[in-house]
């Protein structure tokens, strides 16, 4: 049995990584940036001995804990799924792969799990100091954590510091492979990506009781922090994805030509760039386009005159290279997710600037008539990363590792009837993880905190005393 | 197939071998605390107190695994991509597993309503319940070996991967950890309360449990399979110490000495896992269609330098994370009671969290 309702394995198990992948991605951003934002409010808590403020660091806190632990739970199945789906690859690159993964455990997974649980836990038991620096350690933690995942896919879209032997990736310099340009220039995108849909979210917890007058003075503090790191965010996503774009041309022109749905290379001076535009792979050229000139070579090189390759230009290149086959990834998805994703980085900005100069202007307290919209705005960042995921992923196929291996040649040679169960099951406890973390966090969220004095109905945990006796 | 593997492939072979160990002891423990935990808490309040005795402990027991699969991976990609295939199913529902225990963990505290701490208390049985009996099948199919084709490709079926042997393996896995975890909960819950009674009657009865089934497994393997006859030594040693040791246990536990049988039953989960990997060496997977086609620690390793450079990461990073995941069991190491029936159901920011 090669196939189960139409589906081979590879497309199966293509389905379940970009599954598994897109979930675990949900939460992983949001932990990256909310450690940040809590480590700067128990800062400021521990600096000013404000008890409101220690409990708000404790409210978010909470939330946190919430999305953490399905962050954890969904990262393992990614490690699991390059030996159990992929074969090929685990064996082509195992030598060079393994180690940022290795190192990604050895250096953030146990700080973020002890330290947390000693941050959570552990408040009454050791120093204030040290709980602070337990904080601190995660949100260290977790942007470690997020540097070596990068590193290793950088690797695999701009594979640097190998040589092939016995039809093997074989590492020799390890540190082209950690200082891989493409790996500094994500980190950068992916982490200020990261430290916006914390920030929105933080924003939006902190606007919904302002407006309520639950705690002002707390969620003030929560929303200034928040709508900083919202605004470097922001600015930093966009500056860090255009010099990216930028170099895409360089290492994977066909990606950025899927980018522009960029057919034919441009005759001419100067390259335009479509505004709108219905791609067709089967034709080979887009069934409908408008198009503006010279805006491509602007965006693409900052003048007016420069022209990248286009997608058939490309395919015969590629084919003179590699051998026949087809070079084109799937058009229409990159194309339009990388608007979306790019429209979505534009709001951000636009919303964070108007708040910026709401706070400048003394109106911090009162959301404004943009209340709604600071209510949604948690689920633009997340879309911008879900697009952006869409974007760099499905735009580097057929290639796994660009140039060396293709998908087709890494997958595992398994009975598609078990990739289909389990993509299956993945699919029901997803679904049922992510109602249950939106669920919990909006109802956490909306109950807020309640003064240090007063009791909150909710949540026991054991008390620990000391051998023999009572505390 | 006759290359000698090189001394650092050696010692990052038993490098994986300690992590699996030092994954089953912690995360052992774990598992038998969500097994007990339907037997011997009769009431919410007994719920949260052995809750709350792995509370802080849990997630970075979990991550040895995590590791353990990025050492081989790296270390060993061959094995990797060949013992995931072989075994897809059984890796795929302890995923799933440790998806479902995580979150129940967390969650369970989350809303105070009946129903919907039912609901995570029976996800955690069976997230805690499975992977347990999977982790001995896994390792009994690692050593008895599978059907491995040429280039590591698995040419053998889901079928292959269950005999007695394997079955045997889960279960004694399965009891071992119960047992782990009725002897972590001696140490962990209040001497003389009535859940510390009920702990120490399981860990009798599962520490005779666990001793059949730990003999069972090593005279089918020894005698059945002729296995555990790879090492030097004498192959009866550590099957041998674990089996000592298992009658340690017994006396601890009748000594009242909960140190002592926690570390006993600690101890008998280190020599059973040294005997997997000890019998496996110079093999990381042996094929059952002939010796020629064997995975060993030469033919799956990785090159020198990746090696290398993983032994320095090791070198610099495992002491620390010993030394500060063991201040973590030190800063909780005061024994955990249930709060009084009047505090239930209150919390202030600042003071308690979710367990």
């Amino acid at each position: 049995m090669n196939e189960i309702f139409g589906l081979s394995t590879l497309d199966l198990s293509r389905f379940q990584f970009a599954t598994t992948s897109i979930f675990h991605y949900f939460f992983v951003p949001f932990t990256v940036g909310f450690a940040l934002i809590i480590a700067i409010l128990q800062t400021m808590a521990y600096r000013s001995k404000n008890p409101r403020l220690e409990n708000l660091t404790r409210f978010f806190g909470h939330l946190f804990f919430i999305n953490f632990a399905v962050g954890v739970v969904t990262g393992i199945v990614q490690e699991f799924q390059f030996g159990m789906n992929w074969q090929g690859f685990s064996t082509f690159v195992g030598n060079i792969f393994g180690v940022p993964l290795a190192l990604e455990v050895l250096m953030a997974f146990f700080l973020e799990s002890t330290f947390l649980g000693l941050w959570w836990f552990g408040k009454d038991r050791i120093p204030a100091w040290a709980s602070l620096a337990s904080i601190w350690i995660v949100a260290i933690g977790t942007a470690i954590s997020a540097y070596w995942i990068i590193i290793a896919n950088a690797w695999m879209q701009n594979p640097v510091g190998f040589e092939l032997r016995g039809g093997r990736a074989v590492l020799t310099d390890f540190s082209a492979v950690v200082f891989n340009p493409k790996g500094l220039q994500w980190f950068s995108h992916i982490f200020t990506g990261g430290l916006t849909v914390a920030a929105f979210f933080v924003l939006a917890v902190s606007a919904y009781h302002l407006r309520r007058r639950h705690n002002p003075e707390a969620f003030r503090s929560s929303f200034k922090v928040a709508l900083t790191v919202a605004a470097l965010g922001s600015v930093g996503v966009l500056a860090s994805g255009h010099y990216q774009g930028q170099t895409a041309i360089v290492d994977q022109p066909m990606k950025y030509a899927a980018f522009s749905a960029l057919w034919e290379t441009p005759e001419g001076v100067g390259m335009p760039e479509s505004l709108v535009a219905l791609p067709s792979n089967s034709l080979r050229e887009n069934r409908f386009e408008i198009s503006l000139p010279y805006l491509g070579s602007f965006l693409a090189f900052n003048n007016f005159t420069e022209k990248a390759k286009g997608i058939k230009e490309l395919q015969a290149e590629y084919e003179a290279r590699y051998g026949p086959g087809n070079y084109i990834p799937w058009v229409w998805p990159v194309y339009w997710a990388f608007r979306v994703m790019i429209g979505m980085g534009a709001i951000m900005l636009l919303v964070s600037l108007i708040y910026v100069w709401r706070w400048r202007t003394g109106k911090i307290d009162d959301p404004g008539v943009l209340y709604p919209v600071l209510l949604v705005m948690p689920l633009v960042p997340h879309l911008a990363n879900f697009s952006g995921f869409i974007t760099t992923e499905m735009g580097r196929q057929p290639w796994i590792v660009q140039g060396l291996l293709r998908t087709q040649d890494a997958v595992s040679d398994l009975n598609p009837l078990w990739v289909f169960v389990s993509l299956a099951s993945f699919w029901v406890v997803y679904l049922t993880l992510i109602s249950l973390d939106v669920f919990l966090l909006t109802r956490t969220a909306r109950a807020g905190m309640h003064e240090p004095e007063v009791e909150a109905p909710s949540l026991p945990a054991p008390k620990y005393v000391s051998e023999g006796g009572r505390a | 197939m006759s290359e000698a593997p090189s001394i650092l492939a050696t010692v990052w072979f038993f490098l994986v071998g300690l992590t699996f160990i030092i994954y089953f002891f912690l995360d052992g423990f774990t598992f038998g605390e969500g097994m007990l935990q339907p037997f011997l808490a009769r009431n919410e309040r007994d719920r949260r107190t052995m809750l709350g005795t792995v509370g802080p402990f849990w997630a970075a027991n979990e991550v040895w695994i995590i590791l353990g699969a990025g050492v081989i991976f790296s270390a060993f990609p061959l094995w990797y991509g060949t013992l995931m295939t072989a075994l897809y199913p059984m890796f795929a529902l302890i995923l799933l597993s440790l998806i479902g225990r995580g979150v129940a963990f967390e969650y369970r505290a989350e809303i105070d309503n009946r129903r919907w701490r039912i609901f995570w208390d029976v996800t955690a049985f069976l997230c805690n319940a499975l992977p347990a009996f999977l982790w001995g099948m896994i390792m009994a199919n690692m050593v008895r070996g599978l059907p491995i084709g040429a280039d590591g490709r698995y040419a053998g079926s889901v079928s292959d991967a269950i005999d007695l042997f394997s079955v045997l393996g889960g279960l004694t896995t399965l009891s071992l950890f119960v047992l782990h975890g009725a002897t972590f909960l001696l140490l962990r819950l209040q001497p003389g309360s009535a859940l510390h009674g009920q702990a120490r009657r399981a860990a009798l009865t599962f520490g005779a449990i666990a001793t059949v089934l730990v003999l069972g497994f090593v005279l089918l393997g020894f005698v059945g399979r002729e296995l555990f006859s790879t090492f030097g030594l004498s192959q009866w040693l550590f099957p041998a110490l674990a089996a000592v040791n298992l009658g340690l246990i017994w006396l601890a536990l009748t000594l009242k000495r909960d140190g002592l049988a926690f570390f006993a039953t600690g101890l008998t989960i280190v020599f059973s896992t040294a005997t997997i990997f000890l019998s496996l060496f110079p093999n990381v997977m042996p094929s059952t269609l002939g010796a020629a086609l064997n995975l060993t620690v030469a033919n799956s390793a990785s090159e020198p330098y990746t090696l290398r450079l993983l032994s320095w990461a090791c070198g610099i990073f495992l002491p620390l994370i010993i030394a500060y995941q063991g201040w973590n069991f030190w800063v909780f190491r005061r024994r955990v009671q249930g709060r009084d029936e009047a505090e239930e159901g209150k919390l202030v920011y600042g003071q308690d969290g979710p367990v």
